[in-house]
């Protein structure tokens, strides 16, 4: 159904004008927000769709970590939406109502909101009728129609709706023309700004909300604002209870100023600038907002006027609920496409640029012009949800978690031509391994599979009739075996349709002995340490090895599990730790140039048998070397012993290293000049230095042995030849610069934590993976740590769930009569339980042959993600400027296709579609980021770290990196909070990475993935200082304060319930730096405000005129 | 009618391009280029200027592609960890069709020019 739906939606005009909004429709259905993912994804914005989706929730179930993967469960509302689809405005009473119910769910953000909600499509028929007959363009009349049945009042029957609507319209009717301007901001931007619109709506649903509805005002003001009051309160009501204070009494004012008619194309950029001002404002709640909304130190481009007011209002509202607000920015968003059709008003003062918006407003949200001068405040307020493709929602509420599996392109063109005119990147990036908290887990003699691609069965094959399926990557027609007719889950027969396999698309298998190569591996374990003099100085060995003595009974394996020890100065020491013995027995080997093992069996022991002679060890190795000298470190040779300890078994090698390696193989050498750190022109040394590492690597990968490097220095490393020997072998790089166990407690922190985690953290054993892709596309490069064995299939000695990869792929054959591809990564794996398992990850998206609706469909995070993996390879290969360019030029390319190509009216300024607004601030981001940056000083080897990083980490803390999430946390309340587990999380809105939006009475907690920054304004307000850092003034902040006290007041239970609750959202542990105005950080805070002009590089606006002027070429 | 050196050129380089042309397909790199390099002088000492300039521009593309290969220890050309990469693979290949291509044309070439040296000198 899906594809019909779905094309007649693009193609159609009045009949069917939800078509237009709904192409994305059919993904809304799927959202069904809660269930099965927490996440919302609805990249896409329809304006329209916004309204119904407004599901708060977001913050929540965005944060839930653990996904539930299927969850056939979730029951999803799209009954009604269905329905709704195709009925016209008969149903659309109805579905009305039901609309209410889901959008309570949706958690997404509003922008992407909108699009799911099938309710939302099932209202706009109705108005569709009505609108046509008054406006020209049919599309329009379906957001207005939306609203009318939808909003008008959520609660009241249909009959009640259409004319309840009016009624409050015509009040507003001043409101509307304001509205207008407005309203399409609020779609697309309900991020920052938008928020407090939105909020407003929410909070004052019934009574309020409708008199306001300015945005509304425009088209029908009447109609259209009604509905979107209403509709947000049935999403929120559960929550309202706090939004309910918003009520700003000048609101609706406010709006009526606001009237300017203006250009609507203008009224949609006109949203960020509400925000600006506002975007700091949660504390100002009260403030009618007018003032707000200009843009004091603006470039001129900025500053419309017009919009401001309309804006103005929202801002007021916005301090409420930052939270709610995304989801309150659905409905608002939604007036801006329609035009009233009675609003008499309406058409009569639409200038000709509010024509071309209505031409575009039959366009989905996602596609919705932005202005990028023009709108500043385009950043959401909560996290960016992943688009949802647009798929038939039976299909989409199966299919994978975005988390887990997610495109740069959720709807794949139809040729490889196609994808070139669009000048996106197309691929795929993975988390495999991810923790989940629901996994089904299949055990069966048989495992069914595709004779001839060897594709596992999964949710999105056809089945031709009972005993025959058609795979779904290379269409051949299989038979059911015997077996799997029957179903484990419901204990019947002949329902092959119904196995777990066909309904969820995360699966595991427990894999039969025709999957093994050789009997499951036992777990093993092999640390590997550096005890030189320096090593020793930075006492990182009492906290590896407290570490480990207290997690050991957590290391994961079974009766099998070994570990051994090696530590290397000069020598190499191995230390015997067979059964029987009294005490640990070291063995020193000094002969580096030809390695061997002097007891080679009992250096690998059995945990369970002599745990307590680990135990001795672990308690004397700290003193052991306490009094060395010696200063030299073989690593190469250690690392050496160590493969041949591993070649039997396979295993996990933990390397500790405290410097570079200077004696016997794998010598580095110093490279780095620390006056070339800061220089504007190429960083040199992006490379390995030497292939040892590499090649042993690739020696360890064969034996399925991955290295995991723990590289402790304060002096340069050379982490890029260093990294050779995590990279090609699966593990991992940790990185503690300047690590000290006095000086950087913070650091110290971080090491265990992240040692805890590492240790015990679920492993998988000698892994492979194998991405397949339907027919006609194919994978070409694959980004991450691992050994790439043929064309398609992964390497991976270990596989842990932290690690994440990306593939990039193209189109080889045309994909011409298909309306969806799938995609199957397949991880084989041996647990440490020494299970042979194969987790299997489907997903499924549609093809499109249009470029309006591959833009759509783009998914700004992911691409922004393969782009980052693209320009690490491309600096170490090319150049670092190279790769800069490279991402520049992506964005200007992408952009002048989207003028070009999808655009059919051209209007000056810098335009994007919504779902792309934040290209260009993310690609400023990464130009400013570690890896990339120039002209700042930066380590050769934290360069690299971010670059390993940035390949390395799953999308959502890759993302993190690169745009950090800036909170004001000294008015933390609990408003829009989540409860998770009894405790209260507070959810600050997300505001800009810029310096104007600091305050220096507030505090600020910048969240930069692997680090937290909290900067403490030179005014901030006393009671934050005592209530929440323990100190009674701002001069008696410590400088070294990396703790928030444990103070028993609520302001501190909800700022350290903030930060716990940020940190337990990601595996690793960020350290969190408190930073005043005279700290040696507040630069490396600074740094991190990327919309701001720094010596070396661009601010935003500067970046975006250099974008336009690229692009206008 | 003698026969040379020239003609021994021909006819050596004629027999060492018949295994070019499987090496190329192949993808034995050292050999390929040390054959090829070897030939090249014996050109350039037999005089034959032009068939020598027909073989310079292939034997300074050896010479970059060598200089320029990733870091690597030990001889080779191809590095394991990025040549499964489908461009670089596509590259590798391209280069090895056009490389055939052009031995098979110098083998002709060559054919002709022993016979032509034999016949003139």
């Amino acid at each position: 159904m899906s594809t019909a739906g779905f094309n007649s939606q693009n193609g159609t005009g009045t009949g069917q004008t939800y078509a237009n909004g709904p192409s994305q429709n059919p993904v809304a259905p799927q959202q069904l927000p809660g269930v099965g993912y927490g996440m919302a994804h609805q990249p896409t914005y329809n304006p329209m769709q916004a309204k119904a989706p407004p599901p708060p929730a977001h913050p929540g179930l965005y944060p839930s970590g653990p996904y539930q993967p299927v969850t056939p469960v979730c029951s999803y509302q799209p009954g009604p939406p269905h329905t709704s689809y195709p009925a016209a405005s008969g149903q659309s009473l109805l579905t009305r109502p039901l609309m209410g119910g889901p959008p309570s769910r949706t958690p997404p953000q509003s922008a992407s909101p909108g699009p799911r909600v099938p309710a939302a499509h099932a209202t706009p028929p109705p108005p569709a009728v009505s609108s046509s007959g008054y406006y020209t363009n049919p599309q329009h009349p379906m957001a207005p129609a939306w609203q009318y049945n939808a909003a008008p009042q959520p609660m009241g029957p249909p009959a009640t709706i259409s004319t309840p609507p009016r009624g409050p319209v015509a009040g507003h009717v001043n409101p509307a023309s304001s509205s207008t301007g407005p309203p399409p901001s609020t779609a697309y931007s309900p991020a920052p700004p938008p928020p407090p619109h939105v909020s407003h709506n929410v909070t004052q649903p019934p009574g309020p909300g409708m008199s306001r509805s300015p945005q509304h005002g425009y088209t029908q003001p009447g109609t259209a604002p009604p509905p979107m009051t209403p509709m947000a309160p049935h999403a929120y009501q559960p929550n309202r209870a706090p939004y309910g204070p918003p009520p700003t009494g000048p609101p609706p004012p406010t709006m009526k100023p606001a009237p300017l008619p203006i250009g609507l194309p203008m009224a949609t950029n006109a949203t960020p600038p509400p925000p600006r001002a506002d975007g700091v404002p949660p504390p100002q709640p009260g403030t009618p907002g007018l003032h707000l909304g200009h843009y004091p130190s603006l470039p001129p481009g900025y500053q419309n006027t017009g919009y401001q007011n309309a804006s103005a209002p929202h801002n007021a509202t916005s301090p409420m609920h930052p939270a709610m607000q995304h989801a309150t920015q659905p409905y608002t968003q939604a007036p801006p496409p329609y035009q009233q059709p009675h609003g008499g008003p309406g058409p009569a003062q639409l200038s000709p640029s509010l024509a071309a918006m209505s031409l575009q407003s039959t366009t989905p949200e996602a596609l919705r012009v932005v202005n990028l001068l023009q709108e500043r405040n385009l950043l959401p307020p909560t996290p960016i949800p992943a688009p949802t493709p647009c798929l038939q929602q039976d299909l989409q509420k199966i299919n994978c978690h975005p988390e887990v599996f997610r495109s740069t392109l959720t709807s794949i063109p139809q040729t490889q031509s196609l994808l070139n005119k669009a000048k996106m990147p197309l691929g795929l990036l993975l988390h495999p391994f991810k923790d989940l908290s629901q996994l089904p887990v299949v055990t069966s003699s048989t495992i069914v599979r595709c004779r001839s691609c060897r594709t596992y069965i999964n949710p999105f094959v056809s089945f031709l009739d009972q005993r025959r399926w058609k795979c779904n990557l290379c269409f051949r027609v299989n038979d059911v075996p015997e077996e799997f007719m029957y179903n484990p889950v419901s204990r019947s027969y002949g329902e092959p349709h119904k196995r777990p396999e066909v309904q969820n698309a995360t699966i595991e298998f427990i894999a039969p002995s025709e999957y093994m190569l050789r009997p499951p591996q036992p777990a093993v374990y092999l640390f590997i340490l550096d005890v030189s003099h320096n090593a020793v100085e930075t006492g990182y060995l009492t906290v590896f090895c407290q570490s480990l003595l207290d997690n050991i009974n957590a290391l994961p394996g079974d009766s099998r599990t070994k570990v051994g020890f090696i530590t290397f100065d000069s020598t190499i020491h191995f230390y015997n730790l067979q059964e029987g013995l009294s005490q640990p027995q070291m063995l020193i080997v000094s002969d580096i140039e030809d390695i061997f093992l002097p007891t080679p069996d009992s250096l690998l022991v059995n945990l369970n048998e002599c745990k307590e002679l680990v135990q001795d060890l672990l308690k004397s190795l700290p003193t052991l070397f306490e009094k060395t000298m010696e200063t030299q470190s073989a690593l190469g040779s250690a690392l050496q012993a160590a493969y041949k300890l591993l070649l039997p078994t396979g295993g996990r090698m933990s390397i500790f290293q405290t410097q570079l390696p200077n004696l016997g193989v794998g010598t580095l050498q110093s490279r780095e000049d620390p006056n070339q750190r800061a220089a504007a022109k190429d960083v040199q040394h992006l490379s390995p230095a030497t292939d040892f590492y590499k090649k042993l690597a690739l020696d360890c990968s064969g034996q399925q042995v991955a290295v995991d490097l723990f590289l402790l220095s304060s002096q340069y490393c050379d982490l890029a030849s260093l990294g050779c020997i995590s990279r090609y072998s699966a593990g991992s790089v940790y990185y503690y610069p300047s690590y000290h166990h006095q000086h950087t407690p913070a650091q110290v922190e971080c090491f265990q934590k992240d040692l805890k985690r590492y240790l015990t953290r679920k492993i998988g054993f000698e892994a492979v993976m194998r991405i397949r892709c339907t027919k006609g596309l194919s994978i070409h490069t694959f980004h991450g740590n691992f050994f790439v064995r043929s064309t398609d299939l992964l390497s991976l000695p270990n596989v842990n769930p932290d690690a994440g990869f990306a593939v990039q792929m193209s189109i080889e054959e045309n994909l011409d009569d298909m309306q969806v591809v799938s995609f199957q990564a397949a991880l084989l794996y041996t647990s440490s339980k020494g299970e042979r398992r194969i987790r299997v990850h489907t997903l499924c998206l549609p093809v499109v042959n249009s470029l309006s609706d591959i833009f759509a469909g783009a998914d700004v995070q992911a691409i922004t993600g393969l782009l980052a993996c693209m320009a690490v390879d491309r600096s170490a290969t090319a150049s670092l400027s190279d790769a800069r360019d490279a991402m520049t030029n992506a964005a200007i390319d992408s952009l002048t296709s989207y003028r070009q190509s999808v655009l059919t009216i051209q209007q000056p300024g810098l335009l994007a579609p919504a779902c792309l607004r934040l290209f260009p601030l993310f690609i400023l981001a990464l130009l400013k980021q570690k890896a990339f940056r120039t002209g700042t000083s930066t380590r050769l080897d934290d360069r690299l770290f971010a670059m390993c990083q940035l390949k390395y980490q799953p999308l959502v803390y890759a993302m993190l990196m690169i745009h950090p999430a800036l909170y004001r946390v000294d008015d933390l309340s609990d408003e829009g909070a989540l409860n998770i587990s009894e405790r209260t999380v507070p959810q600050p809105r997300v505001l800009q990475l810029s310096v104007e939006k600091l305050s220096r009475e507030a505090a600020f907690l910048m969240d930069a993935g692997t680090v937290m920054y909290l900067w403490i304004g030179r005014n901030c307000h006393p009671n934050f200082l005592t209530q929440v850092l323990g100190v009674p003034s701002y001069a008696t902040v410590p400088d070294n304060l990396y703790l928030l006290p444990e103070l028993d007041t609520p302001e501190s239970q909800r700022t350290r319930a903030f930060v716990g609750w940020l940190r337990d959202q990601r595996p690793f542990f960020p350290s969190l730096q408190v930073i005043r105005d005279e700290s040696q950080l507040k630069p490396t805070f600074m740094q991190n405000m990327i919309e701001d002009r720094t010596e070396s590089a661009l601010s935003y606006y500067e970046f975006l005129l250099h974008l336009q002027q690229q692009i206008s070429k | 009618m003698a026969f040379t050196f020239a003609a021994f050129c021909y006819m050596l380089a004629l027999l060492l391009t018949a295994a070019l042309i499987f090496f190329a397909i192949w993808h034995l790199v050292l050999p390929e280029y040390l054959i090829h390099f070897f030939f090249c002088v014996m050109f350039f000492c037999a005089a034959e200027w032009l068939t020598l300039s027909l073989n310079l521009p292939l034997l300074a593309y050896h010479v970059w592609r060598y200089m320029s290969r990733p870091v690597m220890s030990g001889p080779g050309l191809y590095d394991p960890t990025t040549i499964m990469n489908a461009d670089i693979l596509a590259f590798c290949q391209k280069e090895g069709w056009c490389k055939l291509a052009f031995y098979l044309l110098s083998f002709f070439y060559y054919l002709y020019g022993m016979i032509y040296v034999l016949v003139s000198s």
